[in-house]
């Protein structure tokens, strides 16, 4: 009789680290990637400006000077003044604030409002699904710029109108992203599998659908908070924004059209900021979206 | 062909009606009285009676809106509540200013947009190809009222060359009307140059790995007739529509490079209505935006599917 002996194998399980996660290796992928670096590092340095602005700025951002009106340049203004005798430097510094503001609360009210709507189309379908995409179409129908400038006006002029207006343009993109890709996720077998052992619509798609749609979105909040920085800019160009004195980088720039001739730097430094903020976040968008590319990986 | 046509169009009538419903429903947005604010500083009651009964605000509110949709369907979008001049009158006369300055900046667009991402496509990872990388980075991220302000200050103030604000007809000296508007176009077409350049290069790439190029190029073609002639053409299609979509960024960017150049066009005539509070005329330039957006949208898929062979059948 031929005894059997049953061998078992122990498999060594070794834990996995985070960096070997998706997530972890989209991070390493956006770190491998010099412009992504520098886009983050702007962005960061401009967060620390806003927050420090009270700090760093070498004056109060409205404090007028009779005395130093439109000066150029020097040891005492390094942007020089503007025609109220203002520091530049400082009103560039503390408008930041006003920038980081619009693009960081309009497109956390375009998520806010855009996700939950693109769930909701995207994961019921029917008569739901085709409602709110008309609506969207409708949204999507009206040129960004001029739909923000139409609804700050009806709205009334201010900084906080200004991005209630530019957020309420920006959410049909986040409903077409989030429908788009909960159609993409829904047909997947682990929707089903979800669905077949008894977890409600909700859960579903809080738990098994959002994390999916996730990647998508941190490209597009990247980019749209771009979009958003110059929408602000524009807005307050046009008077429509934040309201003097308060500093803004849109308004400095509608006072330093009159001004061109003789004191061009005051028009030279806020558009620079605006360039270098939009420009960052650009960089940023640019290298998630490359990060997050599964063929990437 | 007719099939497709009238289905498209059937899809567009529930966005049109969002639209509509969109552009009326911002009146509502008015604080307080609407009549009161539209009837500016002065307050005269006379005018305040006139609104109430034009816009119909003693009426529910899907009523005002029927009336409201009669009128613009029937080409009435009201009348200016400071000049007293119909809103359609303002864009007939306003709209060819802004559209000249638009084909020209889309012909700027085209002429740097498309040869940059080609060229890019072409001498992928070379210095070629991060040059025009760097230029589509600075044109989608460089604000056009910016560029607008510092192209005065160089072409107009520093060299003397161009002039600084103004715009001349091309029927009265269209030498002068080039010159007026050429800044301007440039500024407008900048950005949109910078998304030419990105799908251009991105759409070349694509097709310069497909199979038929390795034929032609295995035929004994040159390589300047592979580019251009089988390359080039394939790859230009989905340029067609993105053209279309971004003609809503030319209307947009018009309002506010208009404003810098003193140019009296559509976006200028949005932006002189928002400050003069004529909401008529705020919301008949919108709903004149979006349907003009919505029409070109269409002619654009039209296009595409015309030139696309496979998509005709």
């Amino acid at each position: 009789m031929t005894e059997a002996t049953l061998q078992t194998t122990t498999i060594a399980t070794k834990p996995v680290s985070w960096l070997e996660t998706p997530a972890g290796r989209a991070l390493q992928n956006l770190f491998e990637r010099p412009s992504a670096v520098i886009g983050l590092a702007i962005i960061v340095a401009f967060i620390a400006l806003a927050l420090l602005a009270p700090f760093i700025a070498p004056y109060d951002p409205v404090a007028t000077s009779w005395s130093a009106v439109r000066k150029a340049p020097s040891a005492a203004h390094w942007f020089g003044t503007d025609d109220l005798g203002r520091d530049i430097l400082s009103r560039v510094i503390f408008g930041t604030r006003a920038s980081l503001l619009a693009g960081v609360i309009s497109v956390s009210i375009a998520i806010a409002v855009g996700v939950p709507l693109g769930l909701l189309a995207g994961y019921s379908g029917g008569f739901i699904d085709a409602l709110i995409s008309r609506i969207t179409d409708a949204m999507l129908a009206c040129p960004a710029l001029i739909l923000a400038i139409a609804l700050a006006a009806f709205l009334g002029p201010s900084l906080t109108n200004a991005m209630i207006a530019i957020g309420v343009t920006a959410t049909p993109i986040f409903i077409r992203l989030t429908r788009g890709q909960t159609i993409n996720v829904r047909v997947e077998n682990y929707i089903e599998a979800a669905e077949a052992i008894g977890n409600s619509s909700l859960r579903i798609a809080l738990r098994h659908v959002l994390p999916n749609v996730v990647p998508a979105l941190l490209v597009q909040i990247t980019l749209s908070i771009a979009a958003a920085i110059i929408a602000e800019a524009s807005l307050s160009f046009l008077g429509l924004g934040q309201q003097p004195p308060a500093p803004s980088w849109g308004s400095m720039l509608n006072a330093a059209q009159r001004f061109l001739v003789s004191a061009p730097w005051m028009a030279f430094w806020p558009g620079l900021s605006i360039f270098l903020m939009v420009m960052s976040f650009n960089l940023l968008g640019d290298g998630l979206r490359d990060a997050l590319d599964p063929r990437e990986q | 062909m007719l099939n497709f046509l009238g289905r498209r169009i059937v899809q567009l009538v529930p966005t049109l009606f969002f639209v509509s419903v969109l552009i009326f429903s911002l009146q509502q947005l008015l604080p307080g009285d609407p009549a009161l604010v539209m009837a500016g500083e002065e307050r005269d009651p006379e005018i305040i009676a006139r609104i109430r009964q034009e816009y119909r605000f003693d009426q529910p509110l899907p009523v005002q809106y029927l009336y409201w949709i009669k009128g613009v369907l029937s080409g009435d979008l009201g009348e200016s509540l400071r000049i007293k001049v119909p809103v359609l009158e303002l864009v007939k006369a306003k709209l060819p200013v802004t559209l000249q300055l638009a084909a020209m900046a889309m012909l700027i667009a085209l002429a740097i947009g498309i040869p940059a991402g080609v060229i890019s496509a072409v001498k992928k990872g070379t210095a070629w190809d991060y040059g025009a990388n760097a230029f589509a980075l600075w044109g989608i991220s460089t604000p056009n009222f910016w560029l607008g302000i510092m192209l005065i200050f160089l072409f107009s103030i520093q060299l003397g060359w161009l002039p600084a604000s103004g715009y001349v007809s091309p029927r009265e000296d269209w030498q002068a009307s080039l010159a007026s508007t050429i800044l301007p176009a440039f500024v407008l077409g900048n950005a949109i140059a910078a998304i030419f350049m990105r799908h251009t290069r991105s759409a070349m790439l694509e097709v310069m790995e497909s199979d038929y190029i390795r034929t032609a190029r295995a035929k004994g073609a040159s390589e300047r007739k592979v580019i251009i002639e089988h390359a080039l053409r394939n790859a230009l299609t989905p340029v067609i529509t993105l053209g279309a979509l971004e003609l809503g960024t030319l209307l947009s960017g018009a309002v506010l490079t208009e404003q810098i150049f003193s140019i009296p066009g559509f976006g200028k005539l949005i932006v002189d209505a928002v400050f003069n509070r004529d909401y008529a005329v705020v919301q008949g330039v919108v709903l004149v935006t979006a349907t003009t957006y919505i029409t070109l949208n269409l002619i654009a898929d039209v296009l595409y599917v015309l030139v696309n062979p496979r998509l005709r059948s």
